[in-house]
């Protein structure tokens, strides 16, 4: 049994036990409040080796204190102040500096008063192995509590409780070591007050007290100059100001109202915009409008006025004098407001963080001046905000409390997994259980007085990392129906289900109605290894009159979905297939998908088929569309497909169908190339799975690319090109079309400037024949894998591609730039892309064998269904990106077990303070980032990492250079997210910069 | 800013400066206080509660009346000034009239109350300050009112609070603390070791339900100590009274006998 017993208070000292104070609530009103504290004389006052004190911890000081410092020989113990800990925790924190401390209550307290972050710094510290901390509860001992006087400001009660405490340490390290008879006695060492106030250090002093700045403490010891970098700025040697709580004080300009806002965008005063946030620095922002050719900067929080990623914002744009360069300078949100409060920072207008930020801004604007300059501006109101449900983390140094069973409503920072976004400010009552957790967090509100947005939890998505949360909160991020189908849609399946078979071919079926029978025709398909979704199929043959036909034959999806029904809208709602790592969300129920429609070898399926007649130089004679119904002879792979057609031992039918395919291919490709289409790159992996079942990623290597991709590649664009044809000349008002636009030339500046600076190499963009040809000329003898990387920096300059419809633009803005064609859209994917499927409709509607169905005929109705298969088909291209980018995490970490990995890799960007460099071999791009000041030059894309000494010469690095960097996935401390953290192996180790 | 205090830090302090096994200080005063039978005022920490009974005396509503044992009829008043925010609440709010009922229930089995059939027992509860264990102050100050109005009972009741943060059980909780944690009100007769309350109003965990339990139920004991002191030195204090102002009533050293009687009986 625990001994269980009544604390005595007593009665008559009501003044030291008892505390009254009055207390304003969140509604204004004031209550009286009284609390009790129990002294008592069995604080312990840490020593080892006290006669005196006891305690239930263990004493951790040495018993003759640390005899490292010159000032005091006889040994000491420092007995830091609260600013101590406020501004110099870095220094507080460094592996170097461990005298042994004595921590007041006090100091704690008001550590946790002023800044709950770094109060949870300052716990960690306290549980660190390589510190002698002892915390001392000096406001619960008898001799060491003190009460506020009459007048006396909170801080001065503290100062003075912290100057007792020393006293008090003085008088007892004596007392507790009572002089042995027989021996010399030992000097006792000497407590120190460490303090940067002051005021506090002379009165201190008066009373016989030891004390020291911090700085005068640092420069006597051994490491001093290691430590001294750490001391934050001189300066702030004044008596640190309590704060008051002031009024809550706007810190955003109020927006305009909607009228004036409609009138200023109408009237061209104003720009209207999406607005983007700046990935690498969250300080800035850009709105691009079409009035100015570059986008507009947004520079600092209040011209950004809380406008979040994505929002549809009115911009003011300053006098042509303010304009700026971009930043070049990686700013994070993390580091940089790591110590700010989510309880009440909106009372702290003008605390450290604003002027953390401010000094960031005012460092980066000298700067600015040199290089090239934009448009800048200021938000003045939101037209539309697009705020949906985040997936964030919850932070956990703003926690209060992280005791899991703590009932009480805190309000915490949640940190969306999106660089992009703000931090948002939530109250909860569950805080500690959604630690480590992926939640859902929406906002609700920004208002001009808070810095953060508002929100509330939604939902709990589950353990970080754990693969089902990562995956959910990926089909989350990017906005992507995952639900699986409902009845309603269910129903809309041929009623047979899988015994479903093409029906004997007799006159009056009507699934054979206008049908030709290419059951006899040697067709294959060849897809990606594991493909379960079969879209297309190829056949080729020699003509008695030595032309060759050729056919691509697509799974005739129209003939299961039809328009307007409850299969049909949900197709449309989904736009496309999702392919994650290891998981496929599909547009259509599996059962069509992968099944009736997929063509799956020797079973007949129904087939849409586009079948030419060409001539063995590859120009096409004819080209008919039919609808049909085929019996596929083999499904390849890629892989399989190369050895069958590179056997020269195999001479069968199937096999002479390939060489023939693959022949005319690469006259197409060669055709194709000659009139300017460009050969883009973008990083592609793969990702090795362990096995189907348990999706662990093993490896990543970089995707193979065969002459047979190519071979099925060239025949779909024929396909596509020459469908668009037939359907454009068919209903030139409502076909749906998909385009390329040129890419404004500004797009490419920078990067012909940086090939221009770095390697001598001109990028002509006047055409995308001169591009390609210049694109061919960006070669390195030394470095194969540059051109890969030119290739990849110049797709990021381009458009997207986009579907459209053709009433709906000018006729000379069709064109797809990539592929150099005059017209293109997307017929041979029909199970997994919702355009296809209305294009069968319009192809079959074209050649007379069904009438098209009335939406079809309406332009707006297929301007809006193509809006939302555009969005959804970029959203599903960045989830597989981010898909990948995860697994590659893993398996990065599978890899090293626990180790880094070492690889090589291409600066692409250069920043005042990091630089940004991809990885080709595993397709991801990192950030290094350096602590120490180097010298950049914006307009050599260099920068140079000085030596570490001084006489030495620094190490120049610029954009395109090789490097290697070290890749691990480290856990961020707050928010339990896994990234990817490069640092710099050669040609300098960054790991100590 | 409550929200910023720790309810237990590290040095397994509490915010008020006392360990986990730690009660408050407790302050018992069985003065008479007017017309009332048996009075008691405890101040446990901040925490204020008088309690005044009145009775066994007949009883006054008829219908409620049983015949065969009294009647126990609990009334409580929350004063306006016992919270820091002046808030008046009606004699009918709910909140009150639902710790009346517990307290009744609490005592029904304890009091004997076959010994006055067709009476009644009046118990007053004015709340004069309060700082958490309201209940369990409310409690020990009713078994030692009645314990001074004479009423026999079969034993004391003595009842604590106890909550958990985190996984450490705390004693005793304030106010800060009862609205951070799970907390429960035990009250048990210490001489039998029986257990006459347990309230339960927040979630706390299955695991940790026995722990807090039997702590509670332990802090019960030390507790009982602390009244019993009270009861017997205002019981000496009385008969030191009489001594002293006039001859010795009838057959007093009997009575004093068997009270020291039952007190060995008491102790265990």
């Amino acid at each position: 049994m625990v001994d269980i017993t009544i604390r005595k208070r007593p009665r008559t000292e009501a003044v030291l036990t008892q505390r009254k104070f009055f207390k304003k609530t969140a509604r204004g009103k004031v209550i009286k409040v009284l609390r009790e504290r129990y002294l008592r004389d069995d604080v312990g006052c840490g020593i080892d080796g006290c006669s005196v004190c006891h305690d239930l911890r263990d004493f951790s000081l040495p018993s003759s204190g640390s005899s490292a410092h010159a000032q005091y020989p006889n040994g000491h113990f420092v007995l830091p102040d609260t600013n101590v800990f406020l501004a110099q925790m870095d220094l507080m924190e460094s592996d170097l500096f461990n005298p042994p401390i004595i921590l007041l209550q006090t100091v704690m307290e008001e550590v946790r008063h002023r800044s709950l972050p770094l109060y949870n710094r300052l716990k960690a510290l306290i549980r660190a192995e390589d510190k002698r901390i002892w915390v001392f509860y000096n406001e619960y001992r008898s001799e060491t509590a003190v009460i506020r006087e009459e007048g006396e400001s909170p801080n001065d009660r503290n100062d003075r409780g912290i100057r007792m405490a020393t006293a008090w340490y003085k008088t007892h390290i004596s007392l507790a070591r009572p002089p042995v008879r027989g021996q010399p006695s030992r000097p006792s060492p000497t407590v120190v007050l460490l303090s940067d106030d002051v005021a506090n250090r002379q009165k201190a002093e008066k009373e016989g007290l030891v004390s020291i700045s911090v700085r005068k403490y640092v420069e006597a010891l051994q490491d001093t100059s290691k430590l001294l970098d750490l001391l934050s700025a001189p300066g702030s040697d004044e008596v640190e100001p309590t704060r008051v709580a002031s009024a809550r004080q706007a810190l955003y300009p109020d927006y305009l109202p909607m009228s004036t806002l409609g009138a200023g965008v109408k009237s061209g005063q104003l720009h209207q915009g999406h607005f983007n946030a700046n990935q690498y620095n969250y300080l800035e922002g850009n709105v691009p409008v079409a009035a100015f050719d570059k986008p507009i900067l947004l520079i600092g929080r209040e011209n950004m006025n809380r406008a979040v990623q994505g929002d549809v914002v009115a911009v003011e744009v300053f006098s042509e004098s303010e304009w700026k360069a971009p930043a070049d300078e990686v700013v994070e949100q993390e580091t940089t407001l790591r110590n700010d409060d989510a309880d009440e920072s909106e009372e702290e207008n003008d605390d450290e963080e604003a002027i953390a930020e401010r000094k960031v801004l005012q460092a980066e604007r000298a700067r600015r001046e040199a290089s090239v300059r934009q448009p800048t501006g200021r938000v003045v109101g939101i037209i539309k905000r697009n705020w949906r449900s985040y997936v964030c983390h919850i932070d956990s140094t703003s926690l209060t409390s992280s005791n899991t069973t703590s009932l009480s409503q805190q309000t915490v920072f949640a940190t969306p997994v999106s660089r992009l976004l703000p931090r948002i400010r939530l109250r909860t009552r569950q805080a500690p259980a959604l630690l480590g957790q992926k939640i859902l967090v929406t906002i609700d509100r920004w208002d001009s007085t808070s810095r953060y947005p508002e929100g509330h939890f939604v939902r709990a998505l589950g353990k970080v990392e754990s693969k089902e949360a990562e995956q959910e909160s990926l089909l989350l991020e990017f906005d992507i129906p995952y639900r699986p189908f409902g009845k309603a849609i269910l129903d809309c399946l041929p009623p047979e289900g899988d015994h479903w078979v093409v029906p004997p071919k007799t006159a009056d079926n009507p699934v054979w109605r206008d049908r030709e029978d290419l059951r006899d025709l040697i067709i294959c398909s060849i897809d990606p290894p594991g493909c379960q979704d079969i879209d297309d199929a190829l056949h080729a043959r020699t003509l008695p009159n030595g032309n060759i036909e050729a056919g691509v034959h697509i799974a005739d999806v129209s003939h299961f979905v039809h328009p307007d029904n409850p299969m049909d809208s949900e197709a449309a709602a989904r736009g496309t297939t999702v392919y994650l790592v290891d998981k496929r969300i599909d547009m259509l129920p599996a059962l069509l998908g992968t099944n009736l429609c997929s063509l799956r070898p020797h079973v007949e399926r129904l087939a849409f088929s586009v079948i030419w007649e060409l001539t063995p130089e590859a120009d096409i004679v004819n080209v008919r569309f039919t609808k049909s119904v085929i019996a596929s002879k083999s499904a390849f792979t890629y892989e399989e497909a190369q050895i069958r057609k590179d056997d020269p031992k195999l001479d069968d039918d199937l096999t002479k169908s390939i060489r023939l395919l693959n022949s005319l291919a690469q006259k197409l490709k060669a055709n194709r190339m000659a009139a300017g289409a460009l050969n883009l790159a973008s990083p592609e992996v793969k990702i090795q799975l362990d096995s189907s079942e348990s999706s662990d990623p093993i490896d990543v290597e970089q995707k193979e690319l065969r002459e047979t991709n190519s071979l099925v590649e060239e025949f779909m664009l024929l396909a596509n090109i020459s469908v668009a044809r037939k359907i454009e000349e068919a209903f030139p008002q409502t076909a749906v079309l998909r385009r390329h636009l040129p890419p404004p030339r500004s797009n490419f500046e920078k990067l012909q400037d940086i090939l221009q600076k770095r390697k001598g190499l001109t990028l002509d963009v006047s055409s995308s024949r001169a591009l390609a040809d210049s694109l061919d000329k960006c070669l390195d003898p030394n470095e194969p894998a540059f051109n890969t990387l030119v290739r990849i920096m110049a797709t990021r300059c381009m458009l997207s591609a986009e579907y459209f419809c053709s009433g709906s633009v000018a006729r000379d803005t069709f064109g797809h730039y990539g592929l150099a064609s005059s017209i293109y859209t997307h017929f041979t994917s029909p199970i997994r892309r919702y355009a296809d499927v209305l294009v069968h409709r319009q192809l079959s509607a074209a050649i007379g064998y069904s009438s098209l169905h009335a939406t079809l005929h309406s332009k707006s109705h297929v301007e809006r269904v193509l809006d939302v298969v555009n969005r959804r088909h970029r959203m599903a291209q960045m989830a597989g990106r981010a898909s990948v980018e995860f697994y590659v995490g893993l398996a990065l970490k599978s890899r090293g077990k626990g180790k880094a990995t070492t690889e090589e890799a291409f600066v692409i960007r250069t920043f005042r303070n990091g630089l940004a460099v991809y990885v080709s071999k595993l397709g991801i791009e990192g950030l290094v980032t350096f602590k120490r000041e180097t010298q950049f030059d914006p307009d050599a894309y260099t920068m140079t990492v000085p030596a570490a000494s001084p006489e030495a010469v620094g190490t120049t690095i610029a954009v395109f250079d090789k490097v290697t960097v070290e890749i691990e996935v480290e856990k961020d401390k707050n928010t339990q997210r896994g990234r990817v953290k490069m640092t710099l192996r050669s040609p300098v180790d960054s790991s100590t910069l | 800013m409550s929200s910023r205090v720790e309810i237990l830090n590290d040095g397994g302090y509490r915010s008020d400066g006392r360990r986990q096994y730690e009660l408050r200080d407790i302050d018992i005063d069985l003065s008479q206080q007017g017309t009332a039978d048996g009075c008691c005022t405890i101040t446990h920490g901040l925490t204020q509660v008088l309690v005044t009974v009145f009775g066994p005396k007949e009883a006054k509503m008829r219908s409620q009346t049983l015949h065969d044992r009294a009647v126990i009829n609990v009334e409580m008043n929350v004063l306006p000034f016992s919270t820091g925010e002046r808030r008046r609440r009606a004699r009918a709010d709910r909140r009150i009239l639902e710790l009346a009922a517990t307290i009744k229930s609490t005592f029904e089995p304890v009091v004997q109350t076959t010994l006055y059939p067709r009476s009644q027992i009046d118990i007053f509860v004015q709340v004069l300050q309060q700082d958490g264990g309201l209940l369990h102050a409310c409690i020990n100050a009713t078994t030692l009112a009645l314990i001074s109005a004479g009423i026999p009972m079969t034993d004391f009741v003595c009842a604590v609070s106890g909550g958990v943060h985190s996984t450490s059980p705390l004693l005793d909780l304030t106010t800060l603390e009862e609205n951070d944690l799970p907390h429960m009100t035990v009250a048990v007769m210490p001489r039998t070791g029986k257990v006459t309350l347990v309230a339960l109003e927040t979630r706390l965990h299955v695991d940790r339900f026995a722990d807090i339990f039997r702590l509670a139920g332990d802090a019960g004991q030390a507790l009982h100590k602390e009244m019993k002191r009270a009861v017997k030195s205002r019981a000496t204090r009385l008969v030191g009274a009489m001594e002293t102002g006039m001859k010795p009533p009838m057959g007093g050293a009997d009575a004093f006998e068997r009270d020291v009687v039952m007190e060995d009986k008491m102790s265990f």
